[in-house]
């Protein structure tokens, strides 16, 4: 591989992990420093009791569904805003980064107003027998809208990059469009759907203002990890806080690691060896 | 081939078009345009005047004012990281790459809340340097160097994971090629990278600015909330709601939402810029390419 | 292409160095910091108080506010936000400050009424007419009632409600701790959601049409009127409720540093004056003054109560006995 014809190399990582280390990293060591100081059996009754062990099924399946509703919808959307034209696109385009900017506790305040029994969404679900707003499933739909610029902005740029000629010689090669999609565009698409799923997810787990808006925050039932943090810390027990924060960071960080693994392994298994994407398709 | 099959297998078929568009605007009429209708709809329950008087105080208008300069602060620190960091990810091959890339996203896993904590535990009165800042009268938390450094933070991974998946379905021809016909390294950047790679920075940056103007969590822990002083937004937004300032936390909280909208304004013009310089470079490279051989 | 991208990056190192004008210190100031809902009467207090330093001693004086969830705000306060007087709404959050030395032991006699100038209790919020008749506690642990109160174990309020009804189950003839919690337990199991703080339990039951009965603080009550309107509810004294306490204190350390002591002082001891008391008053919170008292007796209808004190044999012994991990709080959602 002549990874040296470009320059770079040195800086660029040198740049980056410097950065990391200080900005991330140090601060971060510190948190598993503070946690430290319980003994092994301390840190163990508190990673393991049965609330915590509820909440982190809560917290992490809840972001599981709503990142994987945020990759389908997301790509969809994506594709959308590239491809197809429609009035007021440009809005619509613009939108999508609201969630950021809109503050997490406004916006789970006023889901929790839209998905409560008498909400303008509410309260056509109630009557179906689906209740959102103060269930586990209020905390999915509120993980879903501050994740939902991840995917989008994330294919966008990766959607528009795709060049009309890959498609233009599938199809001509007698490819159906399905078969173009599945075996041509998606493949070019998908390291950045995993990505945007990835950062949707991660995201969601940590996420907690807007959540206990619309959770309800029954213990075993709604209460998210991050809520029993605040717990800890309202007791005053910042290393009890600090010992759950580096579970939920352990357990994150093993995630991130495989989803990455899994990305990188695809990636290569598309380049082949040095190849971009599109020149292996051609 | 002829020409109605061949588009027919380079384009979905218009009714697959058609659910495609109406499914996503479903899904963003639920999940965006409702809520921001909502956010609107108190905002202005008290009718347009409610809500500028709202807008007018003092405190909102800092709030809106601190809000914009941290926001803006972070704003080169996360270019310039991110786009260092996605260079050497997305061109290099190297061991340890999907481990480096799991770190860049660690601070979005870590619950905003404990990123403050973190910050507290190290820069604090009873943290590590805490007692050094203390007896150098340096504030750090509690004051704007603190609330700066959690965006920093919480912002950090945006920039290159927006630009890694792009950087790496383009690939390394058009670099190499530019190098090999002797471009130096910057100018290789400026001319075949930044023009590549323009609208995921761009997302990526806006997303991060949306993230910077919009954090709460992180950002309440080391801001001491002072009134006038380290008050954010979000914080403002916050505290409005809690003593029952509906009107208040809504508009403020509207004021964020339209600051969101800047994409658009910020996206067309971007748009609009480089259609005048391919414009004019169509007229400017002829000469420049023969200058470059000489 | 370049050229916009690079402009782009100048105008904002511009606008960073331009922005970067910080507020100025005035010479004299304090900082309060203070819990959540508070805001209105500090506002109209500052005011008052610097009016008064201002005649007595000529000097002006600036005072910045401070607020957030109660301990939240003591937890900055020890980990270095400069305030030199806390006023909070549960002798908890002192107590943690004193335990980081920055509040001297006994805060409480360094002011009358328990440092507290002002009162008030919990008290419930029922729809209009109070169609299912919710008069007193053991009405609200009926089977088919729905209670709304904020996290009992993570909010100042939450911990009033449930230790509101504790001390009411505990009082009753006969009745022991196992009763108590054997009560609260049932009533806990009414409650549909717990509310991330007063204000979102408010919401929940006003806006969101949620539950039958919402135990708020009295003062509470007068916000909600004024958000949603006086004839939307009704407010419902129990036979007996909890007396809450707000305390003030001085940040030892933080006066001492910034040499505010004389300040901080008189800016305290001025909310047990005339003017601060009747702003209290004015708040809807119940003034320590007596004869003010009587003067608003009709906003403040008489209503038995007990303290933390007395019941619980103070803070110290009642937030581990109940809202420490494996207090009884917790025991309740582990016994299902």
């Amino acid at each position: 591989m002549n990874k040296r014809v470009l320059p770079g190399f040195g800086l660029s990582l040198g740049v980056t992990l410097v950065y990391l280390s200080l900005l991330i990293l140090l601060p971060l060591s510190g948190l598993v420093f503070k946690s430290s100081s319980l003994s092994l059996t301390q840190f163990w009754d508190i990673a393991s009791g049965e609330r915590a062990l509820a909440s982190y099924r809560v917290t992490f399946g809840a972001s599981l569904l709503a990142a994987l509703i945020n990759a389908l919808f997301g790509l969809i959307v994506a594709w959308m805003l590239v491809r197809y034209p429609f009035p007021g696109k440009r809005l619509v385009d613009s939108l999508v980064d609201l969630p950021f900017a809109l503050p997490t506790a406004v916006a789970g305040i006023t889901l929790a107003t839209l998905y409560a029994g008498n909400g303008w969404i509410g309260r056509h679900l109630e009557p179906l027998g689906l209740k959102v707003a103060f269930t586990p499933l209020g905390i999915v739909v509120a993980l879903t809208f501050i994740s939902l610029p991840f995917v989008v902005r994330t294919l966008q740029p990766v959607i528009e990059d795709i060049e009309p000629e890959i498609e233009e010689a599938a199809a001509s090669l007698g490819a159906s469009r399905l078969h173009t999609f599945t075996r041509v565009l998606f493949p070019a698409i998908f390291p950045a759907l995993l990505t945007g799923f990835t950062l949707a997810f991660s995201r969601a787990i940590g996420e907690y203002g807007s959540v206990i808006f619309i959770a309800g925050n029954m213990p075993l039932i709604s209460e998210i990890t991050p809520l029993l943090i605040i717990s800890k810390l309202e007791q005053y027990d910042v290393v009890g806080a600090t010992a759950l924060a580096c579970v939920m960071l352990a357990i994150s960080f093993l995630l991130l690691l495989g989803v990455n693994a899994i990305q990188w392994w695809a990636a290569n298994r598309h380049q082949g060896d040095h190849q971009g994407p599109e020149r292996a398709s051609q | 081939m002829s020409a109605p099959s061949l588009r027919m297998a380079t384009a979905e078929p218009r009714w697959l078009r058609w659910t495609l568009t109406g499914i996503g605007l479903a899904f963003l009429f639920f999940f965006l345009a409702l809520p921001l209708l909502a956010v609107f709809y108190e905002a202005l329950a008290g009718g347009w005047s409610a809500y500028l008087q709202a807008l007018k105080e003092p405190e909102t208008l800092h709030a809106v004012g601190l809000t914009l300069f941290i926001a803006l602060f972070v704003m080169p620190f996360n270019v310039m990281v991110g786009v260092a960091a996605a260079w050497a990810i997305a061109k290099f091959e190297f061991r340890g790459k999907s481990l480096l890339i799991t770190l860049i996203d660690l601070p979005f896993a870590v619950s905003p809340v404990v990123v403050g904590l973190v910050f507290l535990l190290i820069f604090g009165a009873q943290g590590i340097f805490g007692p050094w800042l203390s007896a150098h009268d340096v504030k750090i938390v509690f004051a704007l160097p603190g609330m700066v450094i959690v965006t920093l933070f919480i912002t950090f991974p945006f920039v290159a994971r927006e630009l890694i998946p792009l950087m790496q379905a383009q690939g390394r021809e058009e670099e190499e090629a530019a190098i090999s016909l002797g471009a130096t390294g910057w100018n290789m950047f400026w001319r075949v990278t930044l023009p590549n790679i323009k609208w995921g920075l761009l997302y990526g940056v806006i997303l991060a600015n949306a993230r910077a103007m919009g954090e709460f969590g992180a950002v309440s822990v080391v801001s001491g909330h002072i009134r006038g002083e380290t008050n954010t937004l979000p914080l403002h937004v916050e505290i409005l709601y809690n003593e029952y300032n509906a009107v208040g936390a809504f508009a403020s909280a509207s004021v964020l939402a339209l600051l969101a909208l800047v994409t658009l304004v910020a996206k067309t013009l971007v748009e609009w810029q480089m259609r005048r310089e391919t414009e004019t470079l169509d007229t400017v490279l002829p000469a420049e390419a023969v200058r470059s051989k000489e | 292409m370049v050229r916009p991208i690079r402009k782009l990056f100048l105008a904002l190192v511009a606008a960073t160095a331009l922005t970067a004008a910080l507020p100025a210190y005035a010479e004299s100031s304090l900082l309060n910091v203070s819990y959540d809902v508070s805001r209105d009467f500090y506002k109209d207090y500052n005011p008052i108080f610097q009016k008064h330093w201002k005649t007595t001693t000529g000097e002006s004086i600036e005072l910045k506010q401070s607020h957030a969830g109660s301990s939240k705000q003591v937890r900055a306060v020890a980990d270095g936000l400069e305030a030199d007087v806390v006023t909070m709404n549960q002798a908890s959050d002192i107590d943690f400050l004193v335990e980081k030395g920055l509040v001297v032991k006994d805060y409480a006699k360094k002011f009358p009424n328990n440092a507290s100038p002002y009162t008030s209790t919990m008290v419930f919020i029922v729809r209009k007419g109070n169609p299912k008749a919710l008069m007193d506690w053991p009405d609200l642990v009926k089977p088919g009632v729905q209670v709304i109160l904020p996290h009992p174990k993570n909010t100042g309020n939450g911990r009033y409600s449930y230790l509101a009804a504790w001390g009411y189950a505990l009082k009753q003839p006969g009745a022991n701790d196992k009763a108590a919690q054997e009560f609260v337990g049932k009533l806990l199991k009414n409650a549909p959601l717990f509310a991330s703080g007063g204000r979102d339990a408010t919401t929940s039951f006003m806006q969101r049409k949620l539950g039958d009965v919402l135990v708020s603080f009295e003062s509470e009550a007068e916000l909600i009127a004024k958000e949603f309107g006086k004839g939307e509810f009704d407010v419902v004294y129990p036979s007996l409720s909890i007396l809450t306490e707000f305390p003030v204190a001085l940040v030892e350390k933080v006066v001492d540093k910034k040499g505010t002591r004389k300040q901080a002082q008189a800016y305290l001891d001025y909310l047990w004056s005339k003017e601060g008391q009747e702003n209290a008053a004015q708040n809807y919170l119940r003034p320590r003054d007596p004869e003010l008292l009587r003067k608003y007796a009709a906003q403040f209808p008489a209503i038995r109560t007990f303290t933390v004190d007395e019941v619980f044999g103070g803070w110290p012994k009642a937030f581990p006995a109940h809202f420490k991990d494996g207090g009884t709080f917790d025991q309740i959602y582990q016994s299902k």
